[in-house]
């Protein structure tokens, strides 16, 4: 298992360093100058020609890439031109904000995808698994935008249970992180909820449809048992995958979730480094992202081979 | 009885628990996030509405835009524009203990002057020394003669920092700044808050009524208005003018608003690159005739709700630079479609970028409609605003759409746009007769002489037209009924001074 695991985090680098190539070039094909931006209003040439010595890119294009492909080996992922912080510290300033949301946002996907998941098999084909359809598919096509929004003009302005938007750490204040965290990991969750349902339903169907839950049935176990033990067990594989795939759509889906609720994470950072061409983070992030992809892709390998036995033999 | 008694017990104890809760916090949702929090390089919008908080100027300007005293208490000018001498206010410390006296002043203008990083240096480009001649007077002595100076220390360039901190953090001042306003700073996250305190030892400390300000950039309009209305939010800046009817019908809420410095305005290529070579960058009526086409009140009415104001100058018709003589002109198709005759064209085709927003993309819309009608035939080309500057500056466009936020010095809204070597002339205009008056109007101390030589400068500009002023956007906020004694400043800014809240 070591050996597997080690394999495949070499076999990562490669791909690592094509994406950051790719990225790197697509950035600067990109019109528009981040100097420009920063240099004010006014746009002082003297300052923007200073701006420019000092982040290098006056540099011919490898250069540049050589220069901050070594300082990423060594740690220095550069400087944001927009807020003169290091990379490395801004992200990991928004990394954990945007992992807690992807978390809450899984957990509420888990809770609302699987048992709909599960029980639109069982009740394949009544009206259970109908509504069930109709739950799944509205969650899938309503924007998560206009979702956000709705619910904040309820739960916030109506109501006045939750704040509207906001953010605080979970370490200075967990209820108030907690209740801030809800309606947008929701908003999140509810898209992630249809995708997972559908995929719980097709792979229980498979399983609750082969030879060995007929012979479970055959002995007289009651049903819960066939369905959780033996059934949901095995239809777990592909949903475990899927989780794992999600889970970078959710980076991906925070952009906009985190944009509405105003939390200060990896998505709304994203955005702003991308409008206001700050190259070193939006660089930062991808290699970030990147990794995090790879990770949880190997994770998902690793609690394969833990859950289904026959496959260690292949490892 | 008993419970009588229990409840009183119970109410008491719960003013007590609530009294050091009483301390009042002011919410404020900005409409992006602020940049460096240093006035030495800050480049926001926000930022400026955090430091007015925060950090004192030497100069403020009141409701009228007219200049009053802040940290210099009085000043005056003498060889005829050259030299600018003010008395420093006694007794003002800064947020981390200091003093502060001439020589912070002389230490902060060198700091805005010579900090590589430094934004200012362009605002302050006229100034050949500064030097304290006296424990609480300050002169500034100028390479030429330039008035405009005064205006320019009203904002950022005239923010006095303490100089140990400045000295000791030097380029990353923004990461714990310490300034000589009303409010210090207590805490910032990204993207998230901004934290500042009353600042007990304030020259003013008598019109300082909340504890603690808190700025919250929210981006998204609708966001901004139901944190408001659920009283996470206590006022917020620049609301959409979609916007403006609803607040205005919350009994909760109060609507302001007030017309601000800046210009919208289309910048026509006349002759920066191969892209001028054209017939509207060529021929002034054909600009003309643009420009006649347009109605600028509808546009007002259609896409600002009428909370704009129509304009034709640098100055809005607010303002008492704005030349009376020049009203704005009413729409006038039969004068456009003669102007175009004579120049030769029938029909023109233009291609017009402009940032791609819903707002923008909305006015555009009505004026490509509007201009056909006179033979126009617009393509819009709408990018995001990294690209559109990047494009404007290097002459890569024909007609191009873009807003200046405005300064108070008339020139801070002219000069460096039209004059042959202006910092920002993107339209690369050049005229030596506009050159001279604009030189000469930075010279003067005398305002009629300044006003003459604007006026008679707008009469060329509005002849040559390299720039179509379109009008002037106000500046609106919808605040909670609980906030007393706050009104609009015309720059903008968020004033707190005798500001209280319930």
């Amino acid at each position: 298992m070591p050996v597997y695991i080690g394999k495949r985090l070499l076999v990562a680098i490669p791909t690592l360093l094509i994406i950051s190539i790719f990225v790197f070039s697509l950035q600067k094909l990109l019109p528009g100058d981040p100097i420009l931006a920063m240099a004010g209003e006014e746009r002082d040439p003297a300052t923007i020609e200073f701006l420019r010595e000092k982040y290098r890119l006056n540099d011919p294009m490898p250069i540049q890439y050589i220069n901050w492909l070594g300082g990423v080996v060594t740690g220095d992922f550069g400087i944001s031109l927009r807020t003169n912080q290091p990379v490395l510290e801004l992200i990991g300033q928004k990394l954990p904000v945007t992992i807690q949301l992807a978390v809450m946002a899984m957990f509420f996907a888990m809770i609302i995808g699987i048992p709909i998941g599960i029980l639109a098999a069982v009740k394949k084909n009544t009206w259970i698994d109908y509504t069930a359809n109709i739950i799944a598919l509205s969650g899938l096509s309503i924007p998560n935008f206009w979702l956000g929004i709705m619910l904040i003009l309820l739960v916030s302005v109506q109501l006045g249970w939750l704040p509207a938007s906001g953010y605080e750490s979970i370490f200075v204040d967990p209820v108030r992180s907690i209740e801030t965290m809800i309606m947008p990991a929701f908003v999140l969750g509810n898209a992630l909820a249809a995708t997972l349902m559908r995929h719980t339903r097709s792979a229980m169907v498979a399983v609750l449809s082969s030879d060995y839950i007929r012979t479970a049935r055959a002995k007289g176990l009651s049903p819960w048992e066939v369905v959780m033990s033996h059934s949901f067990r095995n239809a777990l594989l592909p949903v475990i995958t899927l989780l794992a795939l999600l889970f970078g759509e959710l980076l991906a889906g925070a952009v906009l979730t985190e944009q509405i609720f105003t939390i200060p994470g990896f998505g709304k950072m994203t955005v702003d480094a991308v409008f206001t061409r700050d190259y070193a983070v939006v660089q930062g992030i991808v290699l970030c992202t990147a990794v995090g992809f790879i990770l949880m892709n190997l994770l998902a390998d690793i609690a394969y081979v833990l859950l289904n036995p026959r496959l260690r033999a292949t490892i | 009885m008993k419970k009588l008694s229990t409840l009183t017990a119970a109410l008491l104890a719960g003013a007590f628990l609530a009294f050091p809760a009483m301390a009042s916090e002011l919410r404020i949702g900005l409409n992006d996030d602020a940049d460096v929090l240093d006035p030495a390089q800050s480049r926001t919008f926000v930022g400026r509405i955090v430091y007015t908080a925060m950090c004192d100027k030497l100069v403020d300007i009141d409701e009228n835009m007219k200049i009053v005293p802040q940290l210099a208490t009085e000043w005056a000018w003498s060889e005829e524009g050259k030299v600018l001498t003010m008395k420093i206010r006694d007794g003002v410390k800064f947020h981390d203990g200091e003093t502060l006296d001439a020589a912070a002043v002389v230490a902060t203008i060198e700091r805005n002057m010579t900090l590589p990083e430094s934004r200012r240096k362009s605002e302050l480009s006229s100034v050949e020394k500064v030097e304290a001649t006296g424990p609480l007077e300050v002169k500034f002595t100028l390479k030429t003669a330039d008035v405009t100076l005064l205006a320019q220390l009203t904002d950022r360039a005239g923010m006095i920092v303490a100089p140990k901190v400045a000295k000791e953090l030097g380029a990353n001042f923004g990461s714990k700044p310490s300034c000589a306003g009303p409010f210090k700073f207590v805490e910032r996250i990204q993207q998230d808050r901004i934290v500042l305190e009353k600042f007990a030892d304030y020259w003013d400390k008598d019109k300082v009524l909340v504890d603690k300000v808190t700025y919250l950039p929210i981006p998204d309009t609708t966001v901004k208005l139901a944190n408001l209305r659920s009283g996470d939010l206590d006022m917020a800046e620049r609301i959409s003018a979609s916007d403006a009817e609803s607040v205005k019908s919350d009994s909760n809420l109060t609507y302001a608003d007030v017309i601000g410095p800046g210009y919208m305005a289309m910048y026509v290529n006349i002759g920066n690159g191969p892209r001028a070579d054209n017939p509207l960058g060529k021929d002034k009526r054909l600009r003309q005739a643009f420009s006649l086409a347009i109605d600028r009140e509808a546009i007002g009415q259609i896409v600002f709700e009428g909370t704009s104001k129509a304009g034709n100058q640098p100055y809005p018709p607010t303002s008492p630079w704005f030349n009376q003589n020049l009203p704005v002109p009413a729409r006038d198709i039969e004068k456009a479609k003669q102007l175009m005759k004579e120049a030769g064209y029938e029909t023109l085709d233009i291609e017009l970028q402009h940032a791609n927003n819903t707002t923008q993309t909305q006015m555009m819309q009505v004026i490509q409609s509007m201009v056909a009608e006179a033979g126009f035939n617009v393509t819009l080309k709408a990018t995001e605003f990294a690209t559109l500057l990047s494009e404007q500056t290097a002459g890569n466009y024909q007609l191009s759409r873009s807003d200046w936020s405005g300064r108070i010095d008339p020139d801070g809204n002219i000069h460096q746009f039209v004059t042959c070597k202006g910092g920002i002339n993107d339209v690369k205009y050049c005229n030596p007769e506009v050159d001279k008056l604009l030189n000469d109007a930075r010279a003067s101390t005398d305002d009629a002489v300044r006003k003459e030589k604007y006026d008679a400068a707008s009469v060329l500009l509005n002849e040559d037209m390299p720039i179509i002023y379109l009008g002037h956007q106000p500046y609106a906020y919808a605040i909670s009924n609980k906030v007393k004694g706050w009104k609009p400043s015309p720059d903008g800014m968020i004033r707190l001074l005798g500001v209280s809240k319930d």
